[in-house]
């Protein structure tokens, strides 16, 4: 299989502070990898060593079949970088944010003029296309970055927390282009704090934690790992909360969590759940909710790191 | 070829900034314009007698203060695009790795030519009549050009350490406007106290003020060119290998 990222030994501190511990990635070429983890979990280093920015202390990469160490300006000709934090020339227009990378590309006037057109089409930016970015929404802005970032045609992109700070809607929409870009067989590596995020895109993800990838699946191997389904009961009145849990735990051979009303417990299988409808129902306790789960990506990451992972509203 | 057209293409970028932001424009034309005509009539009697025979006095001094200022806009542009996360994407394209400095300088160079030229014609219109050559004139154009490159390499430093854009021009500002008073450019250094005199004397603004005078009045050339030239050399030999080193530095740490 043809690797668009190649990762051995990745190994990256900055002082005393061991940013990478020995990353070893691989990225199929058509597939989309999330890299999933907290702040400070290493994902921003990954990435940046990867599009050839910084160089790691130890370890070796390749990108499209290029070491990144020996030929870095072969790598540059085929990645496109979407970072953190938006980065395009707040001072010039949308067009002309566009039009600096083409021509930088190389693209001949004509042709650059066309491209960025075209690319402010795709994206919706054609109304704003003349004013300066530093006027733009949150949205707009990761928008434009992401359609610099694409001038080039770039076989594989790398997507550095692309929705961190966006509200759910402007989220939604980019997803949209990931998803129709991955369609036409971009590569993509993508960073992110959110686990839905990385169930919407990714086709595998890595999870790091410390510098390191502690994990890594399909979403759907990487819930299963984790085992199971989710029962869930939520009861009508707060005193009969000890008395269901007894019920649960008499059904499925363990001490269900309580949170609020909510009383959810692992199980082994689906036959559970008629089982505690019927015992609840014999001993009159009411129930506002009572659903099976499958296990979601919260669980895989509080299963493998022992802490919750960031949640939705975060910034 | 490719990477002239891509340094170039860097320039057109700040360049078109400019457009965008008015405000930087009145820096380059507007505030010098406004520093020529209120030295001119608040010192020039006090200082020349009328503020007609002060005009040629310090119009050479106006344009090396001037010079002076806009290099600051190298270290704060360089700023910003180290602190915004431009300088990345530029790192991630596959062109040169000075590409993105020396588009800046060119574009810096252009605006400094804009301002000189502005100054002489404000000058101009004021009554300043140049008593050289037209070749002394280009001679001291390419002077000023030398020296603000040489000085821009201060600014790249101050824009590599610096915390923020902000800090730039705080720095910068609070620096040159001692370097630029302290000097020969707006006073005779015969109407300051001794002590101050052999600093102003040794002051680079006052050896290039002292050969823009020569270039386009008369009189002394040869030793504050050669002085200017020197402050040059120095300047670039001693910033240029350590602005590059400081921003190896900071890219290796992000």
């Amino acid at each position: 299989m043809a690797w668009a990222v190649e990762a051995q030994g990745l190994t990256k501190r900055y002082g005393e502070t061991v940013a990478l511990d020995g990353v070893d990635l691989h990225v199929a070429a058509g597939r989309v990898v999330g890299l999933l983890g907290p702040n400070g979990a290493g994902k921003t280093t990954t990435v940046r060593i990867l599009a050839s920015l910084i160089r790691p202390d130890a370890g070796r990469a390749a990108v499209a079949g290029f070491d990144l160490a020996r030929e870095p300006q072969r790598v540059r000709e085929v990645i496109g970088l979407t970072g953190q934090y938006a980065s395009v020339d707040e001072k010039l227009t949308g067009r002309e944010n566009l039009l600096l990378v083409a021509r930088l590309l190389g693209l001949p006037r004509r042709r650059a003029r066309e491209r960025a057109a075209q690319l402010l089409a795709d994206f919706h930016l054609e109304a704003a296309a003349d004013r300066a970015a530093k006027t733009y929404s949150g949205g707009m802005r990761r928008r434009l970055d992401l359609a610099v970032s694409l001038v080039g045609r770039p076989r594989i992109l790398f997507l550095d927390e692309p929705t961190t700070g966006l509200d759910p809607r402007a989220r939604r929409e980019l997803w949209e282009r990931v998803r129709a870009l991955v369609a036409a067989g971009t590569t993509v590596l993508l960073t992110t704090q959110y686990l839905e995020e990385a169930d919407a895109l990714a086709d595998e993800i890595a999870v790091m934690d410390g510098g390191r990838i502690i994990d890594s699946g399909t979403p759907e191997a990487l819930k299963a790992r984790v085992g199971g389904r989710s029962l869930v009961v939520t009861v009508r009145e707060a005193e009969d909360l000890q008395r269901a849990a007894a019920e649960v735990a008499a059904v499925v051979g363990a001490e269900p969590t309580a949170e609020g009303q909510r009383l959810s417990a692992r199980v082994p299988d689906p036959e559970a759940l008629p089982a505690v409808l019927r015992r609840l129902d014999a001993a009159g306790i009411a129930v506002d909710d009572l659903a099976l789960r499958g296990a979601s990506l919260d669980d895989v990451f509080l299963s493998l790191t022992g802490r919750a992972a960031a949640r939705e509203e975060a910034p | 070829m490719r990477a002239l057209q891509q340094t170039l293409t860097l320039a057109w970028r700040s360049l078109v900034q400019v457009r965008h932001n008015p405000w930087e424009l009145g820096d380059y034309s507007i505030q010098p314009i406004l520093f020529l005509v209120l030295f001119l009539y608040v010192f020039g009697g006090a200082i020349s007698g009328t503020p007609d025979d002060y005009l040629s006095y310090m119009l050479p001094g106006v344009i090396v203060m001037n010079l002076v200022f806009v290099t600051v806009y190298v270290g704060h542009g360089l700023n910003t695009d180290l602190t915004k996360g431009i300088f990345d994407r530029f790192r991630a394209l596959p062109i040169p790795r000075w590409a993105p400095l020396a588009g800046r300088i060119v574009a810096d160079l252009a605006k400094q030519s804009l301002c000189i030229l502005l100054l002489l014609g404000v000058g101009y219109l004021l009554g300043f009549r140049p008593d050289s050559s037209i070749l002394a004139v280009v001679a001291m154009v390419a002077l000023l050009l030398l020296f603000a490159l040489s000085a821009s390499w201060i600014m790249v430093l101050v824009g590599v350490v610096a915390r923020d854009p902000e800090h730039v021009q705080l720095f910068g500002f609070t620096a040159l406007f001692p370097v630029t008073f302290v000097s020969n450019a707006f006073v005779p250094v015969a109407t300051m106290p001794g002590w101050l005199q052999g600093v102003v004397q040794a002051n680079p603004v006052s050896v290039l003020t002292d050969a823009v005078r020569g270039l386009l009045l008369g009189g002394p050339v040869a030793a504050p060119v050669l002085g200017s030239l020197a402050w040059a050399v120095a300047l670039t030999a001693l910033f240029a290998p350590l602005s590059v080193w400081a921003l190896n530095r900071r890219l290796a740490r992000g």
